[in-house]
């Protein structure tokens, strides 16, 4: 069995086991969400670390047996896969491995999984319920990055849905969560009906759900030529494809069930909504809609660096006017998603490369980010940032992160940001060099503008007289919010770690690149 | 005669007439009890009919065939008739008197969905249907101090008797014009017609059979008894209407499609019409559900959309619609199953049907949290549950068949949509089991006290939980069967 099993497998096997433990030991929910995500972070990195070298020179590594399979896999550079049939009547398998893209994604979500189950501490009701709908919410995510199968990656990418209505639903603040509950849902689960719809026609044009043979299967050149794969049809299932992932990310107009929820969910939830979920619709559009897609790409594209913008400017415009911090947050955490766009659209190498390195980045960020306003809520029963001043004289370990949480998130060089960002701009600038300078400029000015409010307002000055009284985060509690700004600064100075790894999905990235026009192509 | 091959509907009917004789020596409070029995009874013939399944089918003289897709809906039936008679027994206490003859009913009925499943004539079609819709008219009126329930009699009575001409007349459209009961002789006549006037009655006919159907199935636009009778009815009526029932109507749709039209077939007014009403139908249940606060009456607006679903896949006229529509009907029983069971408990402490009941159920009665959840999440189509794979299919089998269906693509965006507006009620739902505040006009907080199940009802909750999940993890040997039952059934032509 792969590893990889093993990494999904444990959140929800754990999930399974708490379903059955009576629920006053509430102690036991904590401790085994804990040691489950502490498992498969132990796992992920095992993994990521033995990931270079070629697979031939590790036994036991070896993948299916199935020569076929094996060649693919090995084209593509996947490894640690387990391949078993699931539901033959509709050819859909249990199909999972990594190639570079993935095993950075899984790392990422590990941690971030394991820094929410300390940070749900705040849950004192029902923790039962909790803890299952969250690690359910975990394995789920955990499989969606690492399938291989594009049916059993939307199946478990699904699973979140309904954990994220009832999380909201009853262990959420505010007036609204009502509201931002059903919101969310609602966008979400039509995100993913466009989706799926994309997603079978994608299956009867390849007659497969593998990616590995349905990327093998692209010569949709020739295809194009026979009149078999007309590029009518690649538009549609494209267009599918990029605006139900977009929903699903927030694609600008689709974004504003993102600030919403995010605001209104607790905190374990908004962490591994706004880190790890929201990545999903990227992680896809990379694997699976432009490689698969080049002539669809070539189309719509340029309509989704144009929506980009709509991400970095307006909504990095709109987080400036917020008064609340986790509105803030969630805002330019959908800002920061049009850089992503914007790496994606210019379908570079480099663009694609910084595109992974910001969905990484920005997922440890996000994170942290809601992880700390979640424990100031805790504290002060408000994120209003008009009565919380002065904090970081009452929280020095706290503040600190927390400034160091706003600087990653304007794009401070030595944080992973700026690396993955940096690379993105370098990525597009041949591509689109209007929008990325736009998208630049909105960048550094927008982003440090809000960023540098809220730490002003929040944390430096004297405090406030409404502001409440707030105890700093104690010992084992830093554990989590260490551990995130840790990850980001290594991969800030060196970000060689992940771009390795990254490099490994050229093949993906060349088969994308198809759908570059030659004009711009030529011009590289 | 061979009465080994009618031996299942045999078999119900005498354990009918069996219920009503041991009633008469039962003592009034260990009546109840009797569905314990039927049940196991009903497995028994269930487990009968199965081993003697190779050994004749029927021939078209007969009227009645048992192919494997007649061997797979009565397997069907006979598992929601289990469920049914096992809630029946969990609801006796509000049957007033003749719990007995409740259970005998279901089991005639039962026999009439049973012959539905192999009728392969006009007039067992016919006596089929007659045999399950007489028969509800007397269950669907079944509690008689409650006059909500004369009204879903009287209504379900009116409109039903009205189908039923309709279909009746159709019939003797395609009779008078083809000159066949049997469907491959219908087939074969409607192929040589040459004379145009016959061909319009044919026509005619065909449609005004398929309307008497669709009113079984609740398709747009004989869709209008359904909230009134589901409300109205004992719960487990409702959910043998919507189980049942609905397959019945479905199975005929199928075998006179796929035997008796094949000449039509290939015409665009019959796809278009059944698209139309598919897209109708979806959107119609969908939004008519968003308001409701009666659970039962929107699950009925529910079960119409789910029966636009299934539409949607009769529309593709394609074996792997069919083999969806099968598999989907199987996950949505376990859903309906679930649903009602948990309303039916609950509704029975408060008398009150509203969505608020619902309020701390998740405190109340875990078990119960857990299946109406997982249930109504099946209904909407989420996975990893049984309506997910079933909804699935069915829209992969549509998708499919959008080269040879102009008006597709326009079909499935309107599912899409109406999938979109049924999570609002859906989740809903699931809103007010996890954190209801209860009836907003009561004075007092909603009960946080332990919600007693019944046994009886608590078997039944853990059949539908295995089911669903089992279903949307491990779909593989339902839909292998399903597809077994469905090979031919287009192809053929």
């Amino acid at each position: 069995m792969s590893p990889l099993t093993y990494i999904m497998g444990l959140p929800l096997a754990m999930a399974l086991i708490l379903a059955v433990v009576p629920s006053e030991k509430r102690q036991f929910f904590r401790w085994g969400a804990r040691l489950a995500t502490l498992g498969s972070l132990l796992l992920a990195i095992y993994v990521f670390s033995v990931f270079d070298p070629p697979i031939t020179d590790q036994p036991g590594l070896l993948p299916t047996q199935d020569t076929e399979e094996f060649a693919l896999e090995d084209k593509y550079g996947y490894k640690f896969t387990q391949r078993v049939e699931w539901i033959p009547s509709l050819d859909i398998h249990y199909y999972v491995g990594v190639d570079g893209i993935g095993i950075v994604m899984v790392l990422m979500a590990a941690l971030v999984a394991f820094a929410a189950t300390f940070c749900a501490q705040e849950i004192r009701t029902r923790e039962k319920e909790f803890y299952i709908l969250l690690l359910l919410m975990t394995g789920g995510i955990l499989g969606a990055f690492m399938s291989l199968d594009v049916f059993l990656m939307y199946f478990l990418h699904e699973l979140a849905l309904v954990p994220t209505f009832i999380m909201i639903g009853v262990w959420g603040r505010g007036q609204d969560k009502d509201f931002a509950a059903y919101k969310i849902t609602l966008y979400l689960s039509l995100g993913a009906l466009l989706t799926l719809a994309g997603v079978i026609m994608l299956y009867l044009q390849f007659g497969s759900f593998s990616l590995l043979s349905m990327m093998d299967h692209g010569t949709q050149f020739a295809a194009i030529e026979a009149g078999t794969f007309s590029v009518t049809e690649q538009n549609v299932i494209f267009a599918l494809l990029m605006f139900g992932l977009g929903i699903l990310v927030g694609l600008w107009p689709f974004h504003t069930w993102a600030p919403l929820g995010y605001s209104a969910a607790p905190t374990a939830t908004a962490m591994m909504h706004a880190g790890v979920i929201k990545k999903f619709g990227l992680f896809m559009l990379i694997k699976v809609a432009l490689p698969l897609l080049p002539q669809g790409a070539q189309t719509w594209l340029p309509i989704l660096a144009l929506l980009c913008l709509g991400n970095i400017l307006y909504c990095g415009l709109v987080a400036m006017r917020q008064k609340d911090l986790n509105l803030l947050i969630g805002n330019s955490s959908v800002a920061h998603m049009g850089f992503v766009f914007l790496g994606i659209a210019s379908v570079t190498t480099i663009g694609l490369t910084g595109a992974v390195m910001v969905m990484v980045a920005h997922g440890l960020l996000a994170g942290l980010a809601f992880g700390l306003s979640g424990y100031l809520y805790s504290q002060a029963r408000t994120l209003d940032m008009e009565k919380l001043q002065g904090l970081l004289a009452s929280m020095p370990f706290w503040g600190t992160l927390m400034i160091m949480a706003l600087m990653a998130g304007c794009g401070l060089p030595g944080f992973a940001n700026f690396a993955g960002e940096l690379t993105v701009f370098f990525g597009a600038w041949k591509v689109y060099p209007v929008i990325t300078t736009i998208g630049i400029w909105s960048a550094l000015v927008i982003g440090a503008v809000y960023m540098l409010r809220a730490i002003r307002t929040l944390l430096h000055g004297m405090k406030g007289e409404q502001t409440p009284e707030v105890e700093d985060l104690k010992h084992w509690q830093r554990l989590p919010y260490a551990l995130l700004v840790a990850v980001l600064l290594l991969f800030g100075f060196y970000p060689k770690l992940i771009t390795d790894k990254i490099s490994k999905s050229n093949a993906t990235f060349e088969q994308a690149k198809k759908g570059q026009a030659p004009t711009e192509e030529a011009t590289e | 005669m061979d009465l080994q091959l009618v031996s299942l509907e045999i078999g119900a009917c005498l354990l009918g007439i069996a219920v009503l004789l041991v009633d008469l020596w039962t003592p009034a409070e260990r009546k109840a009890q009797l569905g314990w029995w039927v049940a196991g009874g009903l497995v028994g013939v269930l487990c009968y009919s199965f081993t003697i399944f190779d050994q004749g089918t029927g021939t078209g003289a007969t009227g009645y065939v048992k192919d494997s897709l007649a061997v797979y809906f009565q397997g069907y039936f006979v598992l929601s008739a289990v469920l049914v008679v096992l809630l029946t027994q969990s609801y006796a206490t509000r049957i007033r008197s003749g719990i007995s003859e409740l259970y005998a009913f279901t089991c005639f009925a039962l026999a009439g969905m049973s012959f539905a499943a192999g009728a392969n004539s006009l007039v067992l079609l016919f006596v089929a249907v007659e045999l399950i819709t007489i028969t509800f008219y007397v269950l669907t009126s079944f509690e008689r101090h409650r006059l909500r329930s004369l009204e879903a009699g009287i209504k379900y009575l009116i409109l039903g008797a009205a189908s039923s001409a309709i279909m009746v007349f159709g019939i003797a459209l395609i009779y008078g014009s083809t000159g066949a009961l049997d469907f491959h002789g219908v087939a074969r006549a409607a192929n040589g017609l040459n004379d145009d006037s016959m061909m319009l009655l044919y026509q005619l006919g065909v449609l005004m059979t398929l309307g008497g159907l669709f009113f079984k199935l609740a398709a747009v636009p004989f869709q209008l008894w359904v909230p009134d009778v589901y409300q109205g009815a004992p719960t487990p009526v409702t959910t043998f209407l919507s189980t049942g029932s609905k397959a019945a109507g479905i199975v005929l749709i199928l075998r006179l499609l796929a035997d008796a039209c094949p000449p039509l077939l290939g015409e665009a007014w019959l796809r278009q019409l059944l698209a139309l009403m598919a897209a109708a139908t979806i959107l119609y249940g969908s939004l008519c559900a968003l308001r409701q606060r009666n659970l039962k009456r929107l699950l009925g607006y529910s079960s119409i959309a789910s029966a636009g679903f299934v539409l949607l896949g009769l529309v593709t006229l394609s074996d792997q619609g069919a083999q969806a529509v099968l598999f989907y009907l199987t996950a949505y029983v376990f859903g309906v199953v679930g649903a009602f069971t948990v309303i039916s408990v609950v509704s029975e402490e408060s008398s009150d049907e509203d969505i608020s009941t619902l309020a701390n159920l998740h405190q109340r009665s875990p078990l119960m949290a857990t299946v109406l959840t997982l249930s109504i999440i099946s209904l909407a189509g989420v996975p990893p549950l049984a309506g997910f794979i079933g909804k699935f299919a069915l829209l992969s089998a549509a998708i499919s068949s959008v080269a040879v269906h102009p008006v597709m693509p326009w079909i499935i965006g309107a599912a899409l949509v109406g999938v979109v507006i049924s999570f609002y009620y859906y989740f809903t739902v699931i809103r007010e089991i996890f954190w209801g505040k209860g009836r907003f006009w009561a004075e007092e907080a909603p009960s946080t006290e332990p919600l007693p199940c019944p046994r009886a009802a608590e078997v039944v909750l853990l059949i539908c939980l295995f089911g669903l999940i089992g279903l949307g993890l491990f779909p593989e040997p339902i839909l292998f069967i399903a597809g077994e039952a469905t090979e031919y059934l287009f192809s053929a032509n």
